[in-house]
């Protein structure tokens, strides 16, 4: 039968192109929305879980009411031994420190005499400590444009866009003014060994990095960290698993009562990550309903439309005796085919563009030149398992039920008028 | 009935004729504090969130215009020095050996941490230039008769757009003042106390600032010893004078 359906819809395009071509179109977006809102929130939540939030973070009580000010008075103490308990308690947890500070960066001339002068976000992060972990973790490699990464200490890493307002080059003095963590000034000279570019505005405009020991040296915080970053082993983020650690440990280290006890949060709960986890949830399933809905009535519509053209041929085969059931029976399974072959094209159509957005990405930097956000200025697209097969749900859907609304109308037709109708 | 009305009328012309103009109490603190230059050495008690901890410094300063602070202690302190002259702020660390311009918004930082800012140290003192004044009423405090005068800023960009001043009706000292944002919001608080006849002047020796958006309990400066007039040498506002 399918056989003899397929010889039909070939012969007859008026039945098989236009809403072939229809459902294509359609599924084309579908899967180009889902692999391209997959990859941005994708990507979003993956930068910002290396570079701001891990999958979970341990920082104070007090530190937490205003993680912006990245106030390093309210830092963690006793971090050394803090680390060995996490390690103990949870053992397949990457942990890390980190210490994320504000102050301004000084720029000599030949006489040591201010020649630039700019605010920086300061980043201590593991590149001669740990093996140097944080080297791979934050891209840093890749996002080298110039120079090369810190081998000793007072050697620092510089965002471009810094570089170039502060007009210096790799080799440069710098000196970093900031407050220690007991609030005295902090003041200290470092050589640019290196220009990184971050990809994300917030960092680009003005981030210095430098190693996490020599932070600690510059804010006067011995054993003391702002952050202690947690991985999960398998280096994705499972908020399930993350908030059963995060309140295992908050219910034997967190005290309410002291302003400086550790607590620790999940990547969902910083920087309103939740609402973005809850939206990429929510996402595909808009996507696929929308969709659904709306070319379900254009194949209503043509199902009409083809029911007014084979009105005639209808109208004929319930003549010669074919039951209204089984005639409504096949316009579905022609409705099947027709969705089977235009969510294979609208699949493959839409695969090639998503691939080619997820090679190339989509560079919007120019349009956010003024964010602070921690979001990276080239998105891409992600190709995931269900991209290859969430365009046939809507795709297989919206044809049958368009077509089974339009074929209603076969059991409105009378019999004793069909050769009359015929005649005319 | 006649009489009590004259009498009335004479009490109230002899109260107005006991209150000065607070032009004339803010010109006689003035006499009473300022003079050609100054040597204080003193410590600021900084108790923070977590802990207090002491910095010694000692500074040297002609009027208001010039300003030379060396830090004394604790070790990491140690060594480093602030010019001010007129608007402009220098810094110098012995460990980075670098004169440093603190401007911009590095201005409103804290001051070692203390609830003292830059911008707190570049003001002037001369508040009749930038403020109208006006004396809102009497008051005690700890059992000492006080002016309460209103300061209202009369021209832009300053720190603080709203002072109140408690002024000792006796030894024109202010004992107490706070500081207001253009909005009404109490920004810092000040007591002076201790206060004490030193050459010939009454000057407090304790200043307790607090700043109220910050969470601590503020913090004291102690004057330790101070000098008035003495002979300083120009150098010492230079800014070779920071590296030597």
């Amino acid at each position: 039968m399918i056989k003899f359906l397929l010889k039909g819809l070939i012969r007859d395009r008026h039945r098989s192109l236009f809403p072939i071509l229809s459902i294509s179109i359609g599924v084309t977006l579908t899967v180009l929305m889902q692999a391209w809102v997959t990859g941005i929130l994708g990507d979003m939540i993956d930068f910002n879980a290396r570079f701001t939030t891990g999958h979970t973070k341990v920082i104070t009580r007090a530190y937490s009411e205003n993680m912006q000010q990245m106030a390093s008075d309210l830092a963690i103490v006793g971090v050394d031994e803090l680390t060995d308990d996490l390690e103990k308690e949870f053992p397949n947890m990457n942990w890390i420190n980190r210490i994320r500070f504000g102050g301004l960066i000084d720029i000599p001339d030949e006489s040591g005499i201010t020649k630039s002068q700019g605010p920086v976000v300061g980043w201590g992060i593991n590149i001669l400590t740990d093996n140097g972990s944080d080297i791979e973790r934050m891209n840093l490699q890749k996002a080298m444009r110039a120079g090369k990464i810190p081998t000793k200490s007072g050697e620092i890493l510089m965002s471009d866009e810094l570089a170039e307002k502060l007009n210096v080059k790799v080799g440069d003095d710098a000196t970093f003014l900031g407050s220690t963590m007991f609030g005295s000034m902090a003041m200290q000279n470092f050589v640019i060994v290196g220009i990184v570019h971050f990809g994300t505005t917030a960092l680009d405009k003005g981030a210095i990095i430098i190693d996490f020991k020599d932070a600690q040296e510059v804010l006067n915080m011995e054993n003391a960290t702002s952050e202690i970053l947690g991985y999960l082993p398998s280096g994705k983020y499972n908020n399930e698993l993350a908030s059963e650690i995060a309140n295992d440990f908050n219910s034997k280290y967190s005290n309410s009562e002291d302003e400086f006890s550790p607590k620790m949060l999940t990547l969902s709960e910083q920087n309103d990550l939740k609402s973005m986890l809850e939206y990429m949830d929510s996402i595909i399933g808009i996507i696929i309903f929308v969709f659904i809905f709306a070319m379900s009535i254009v194949l209503w519509n043509i199902g009409l439309i083809g029911g007014l053209r084979r009105y005639g041929e209808i109208g004929l085969r319930l003549a010669i005796g074919e039951s209204k059931g089984a005639v409504y029976r096949k316009m579905i399974y022609e409705s099947v085919l027709i969705g089977l072959f235009g969510s294979l094209f609208g699949t493959i159509i839409g695969l090639g563009f998503s691939y080619l957005l997820q090679t190339k990405g989509l560079d919007l930097s120019s349009m956010m030149q003024n964010t602070s956000m921690m979001i990276q200025s080239v998105y891409r697209a992600k190709i995931t398992p269900l991209t290859f097969y969430i365009g046939f749900i809507p795709g297989l859907f919206s044809t049958i039920i368009g077509t089974a609304l339009a074929g209603i109308g076969i059991y409105k037709r009378q019999t004793a008028q069909l050769f009359r109708e015929l005649e005319n | 009935m006649k009489k009590i009305l004259i009498l009335i009328l004479m009490t109230i012309v002899f109260i107005n004729a006991q209150t000065p103009s607070a032009e004339m109490i803010l010109e006689k603190i003035d006499e009473n504090m300022t003079s050609e230059n100054q040597v204080v050495t003193s410590k600021m008690i900084i108790h923070g969130r977590r802990a207090s901890r002491i910095i010694e410094s000692k500074s040297w300063s002609v009027g208001d215009s010039k300003n030379f602070t060396e830090y004394l202690s604790p070790a990491r302190e140690q060594g480093t020095k602030m010019l001010k002259i007129d608007d402009n702020l220098w810094i110098y660390t012995p460990s980075t050996d670098r004169i440093i311009k603190i401007s911009g918004h590095m201005l409103k930082q804290s001051v070692m941490g203390s609830d003292l800012s830059y911008e707190d140290m570049m003001e002037s003192q001369e508040l009749t230039e930038n403020y109208d004044a006006k004396v809102t009423g009497t008051t005690v405090i700890d059992e000492v008769n006080c002016w309460v005068i209103n300061l209202i800023g009369k021209v832009d960009n300053l720190a603080y757009h709203k002072r109140k001043i408690w002024v000792d009706k006796n030894k024109y000292i202010p004992l107490r003042e706070e500081l207001y944002a253009k909005n009404g919001k109490l920004l810092k608080r000040m007591e002076l106390k201790d206060i004490k006849n030193i050459n010939g002047r009454w000057y407090p020796t304790k200043m307790i600032f607090k700043d109220m958006l910050k969470r601590g309990q503020g913090t004291e400066f102690v004057i330790d010893d101070i000098k008035f007039d003495q002979n300083i040498p120009e150098y010492k506002f230079s800014k070779a004078g920071l590296k030597r």
